[in-house]
């Protein structure tokens, strides 16, 4: 099982060496500690957004709320705790997005799981509802005076050093989420009942079900769970830029779900990995944080993403035609 | 010319909804609703987000989807943009405008015909080829206009889009025209019988000796050039063209297909929905914004209406199913 994933991921475990070589040679900057300490931090919010993604994905699903959700829990967290004077306790804050989020993704789970309602038009009619929900409702303003727990939070580091050219780097401590959730999604995933069960929905969801699988369940499940994260991703995204934005994160939902793809996740379910989706995300990170480190002017990176997404379906799409052709 | 069929429960349901809210803004504000520049302004700022909602439709009837109509528009219009400003001498003669359009066009086509071929030769799904070339041509789109706005369109091009003939704005009779024409297309033509067959089952579809290569490529060059006419609309009337312009329009544009009851699942759909869609959606914005509503709250109104609309056909279907137990054949809608 482990040498078979292994196979699947070698081309784009490749394609991340090949571009971390091709950035290091083309300038050296790429291997100063602060370039590196600058690409772990934006990999945060996207990797736990893409692991959320992905287990949604595995579920045959697809899920672009999970912006809004993200910025809805975050902002309404933010505003509750400023309110409430409770912004002592960074866990409070933590818990509660947490559990607005999966309440959100409940609400995703309500007409996906029991009404058996088309995932993408879900979660493109709560996309709008949240987001609506949020500014009208919490409000539009930027909220720049965040409570101290979580201003204490961001200043919080896991790593921090002068380089040799007299700049600070540093790596938060709000970068362990990543980590802890790839190791989370793939506990679930692959040791337990329900990550078997999610493969399986995403399989054939009629086919889980006699197998006995509590499909409605799982999805609920799936929803909330995505939820949870998500809003986990926004609470890390407001925390570290010490500003509530409302306007942020929604927009960048086909971002996320491209490098879920580029990580071998298929549109039509169980397929998925934590390694293949992290690889992904390394992929889609680098492009966008140091194609500029060449001398390639940014507004390439666009046409290098959507390159590699028609070039990685393409493949994908091609070898698996050969693998049908050698067992029939 | 489109037929209207009120047989069908969806468009009655979708008729009943549209007049409903026409008539309560009327009520609760008579003098401005009503007026003549309210109706006036409306029918200058939809065509160019129904023209889109129209490109998604057409793709969704195969069973497919475009989410690459906002950047083929914008792209399609950065290069009548880029041939209008930096090449003639005289942007503002006939000539150089009328090939700044068909400019517009024929990349509106040539990106069509791109996400087709990907579909139809490399066999990549619809939803991540478009995906591929919505980043492809967004980016090439910031490319050639180097992530500035581009501006000085002629006064001829701009008639396009703030314009009226005979009193009716030119981006709503180029909508009617193009969605009258979308809908002959589809219900009058042996094209429009293949795609919707195609659509329905796709494996039916193969055996009757349909070429689902050919349809599907027609569709989505269609839906490139139907997106292009889109990109036209925006360039005219704001007389601009930017990269960043209508990056909400994409998932909208998809709500209001689904909401006018176009299946994602193919076959099933009417271009009058649609339109009656698009319509209740821009009465409500216009409605709310009057009742002094924060400008999001259309958000909430639409994607809140999207779900309730599916919830209760989901309903009523489930409860026919019961009644009459689950042989009876599904109309998917």
């Amino acid at each position: 099982m482990a040498l078979l994933n292994w196979r699947k991921e070698l081309p784009l475990f490749g394609a991340v060496l090949g571009l971390i070589l091709i950035l290091g040679v083309g300038n050296a900057a790429f291997f100063s500690l602060d370039n590196l300490a600058d690409l772990l931090r934006n990999s945060i919010v996207i990797g736990i957004m893409a692991l959320g993604v992905m287990v949604v994905m595995a579920s045959g699903g697809i899920d672009v709320s999970f912006t809004a959700i993200a910025i809805f829990s975050a902002y309404a967290t933010t505003r509750l705790l400023l309110e409430t004077g409770g912004g002592e306790s960074i866990v409070l804050a933590f818990v509660s997005a947490a559990f607005l989020g999966s309440i959100l993704g409940l609400i995703n789970a309500l007409f996906i799981a029991w009404l058996r309602l088309p995932t993408l038009i879900v979660t493109l009619g709560t996309l709008s509802l949240f987001r609506g929900a949020m500014l009208t409702f919490l409000g539009s303003e930027y909220i720049t005076a965040l409570p101290n727990s979580m201003v204490a939070f961001s200043r919080w580091d896991l790593v921090t050093g002068l380089t040799s050219g007299g700049s600070t780097y540093r790596v938060p401590v709000a970068f362990l989420a990543l980590p802890l959730t790839a190791v989370l999604v793939s506990l679930l995933l692959n040791r337990t009942y329900w990550g078997r069960g999610i493969y399986a929905i995403g399989g054939d969801r009629e086919s889980a079900e006699r197998a006995g699988f509590a499909t409605a369940g799982l999805q609920t499940f799936i929803y909330c769970f995505v939820g949870a994260l998500s809003a986990l991703a926004g609470m890390i995204h407001v925390t570290l830029g010490r500003i509530a934005n409302p306007f942020d994160l929604v927009g960048m939902e086909l971002n996320v779900i491209a490098a879920v793809v580029l990580g071998g996740a298929r549109l039509t379910g169980g397929y998925g990995s934590v390694t293949g989706t992290l690889l992904g995300v390394a992929l889609i990170v680098m492009i966008n944080n140091s194609l500029i480190l060449l001398g390639v002017p940014s507004f390439w990176q666009r046409v290098v993403v959507g390159l590699l997404i028609l070039i990685g379906a393409g493949t994908t799409v091609v070898r698996g035609r050969a693998l049908r052709g050698v067992r029939t | 010319m489109i037929r209207l069929k009120v047989s069908d429960p969806h468009t009655r349901l979708l008729m009943a909804m549209t007049v409903a809210v026409f008539l309560a803004m009327s009520l609760l504000k008579p003098g401005v609703f009503l007026s003549w520049n309210n109706l006036r302004s409306i029918s200058f700022q939809f065509p160019e987000f129904a023209l889109l909602a129209l490109a998604v439709s057409v793709t969704m009837l195969t069973g497919g989807i475009d989410l690459s109509i906002v950047s083929t528009a914008l792209l399609a219009a950065s290069a009548g943009a880029i041939l209008q400003t930096q090449v003639f001498e005289n942007p503002s003669s006939l000539a150089a405008t009328g090939l700044a359009v068909a400019a517009i066009f024929a990349v509106g086509a040539l990106c069509g015909g791109v996400n087709g071929a990907l579909i139809v030769h490399l066999r990549i799904p619809p939803i991540l080829a478009t995906l591929g070339t919505m980043q492809l041509f967004s980016g090439l789109t910031i490319a050639v206009t180097g992530g500035t706005a581009l501006y000085g369109f002629s006064d001829r091009f701009l008639f396009l889009g703030n314009s009226s003939i005979l009193g009716l704005p030119v981006p709503l009779v180029i909508f009617v025209l193009l969605a009258g024409l979308t809908g002959l297309l589809l219900t009058r033509t042996g094209f429009g019988f293949k795609l919707y067959l195609l659509g329905g089952n796709p494996r039916a579809a193969r055996f009757s000796g349909i070429n689902s290569a050919q349809i599907l490529l027609r569709t989505y060059i269609l839906s490139g050039v139907l997106a292009s006419f889109a990109g036209l609309i925006m360039a005219a009337r704001s007389n601009s063209v930017n990269a960043d312009y209508g990056a909400s329009y994409l998932l909208l544009s998809i709500l209001v297909a689904v909401l006018g009851g176009i299946n994602p699942d193919g076959g099933f759909g009417r271009i009058s929905g649609l339109v009656l869609a698009v319509l209740s959606l821009q009465f409500i914005a216009s409605g709310l914004n009057m009742l002094r509503f924060s400008s999001f709250a259309k958000d909430l109104v639409w994607g809140g209406l999207l779900l309730v609309v599916l919830a209760v056909h989901q309903a009523v279907k489930n409860r026919r199913n019961r009644a009459t137990g689950p042989l009876v054949a599904e109309d998917k809608r």
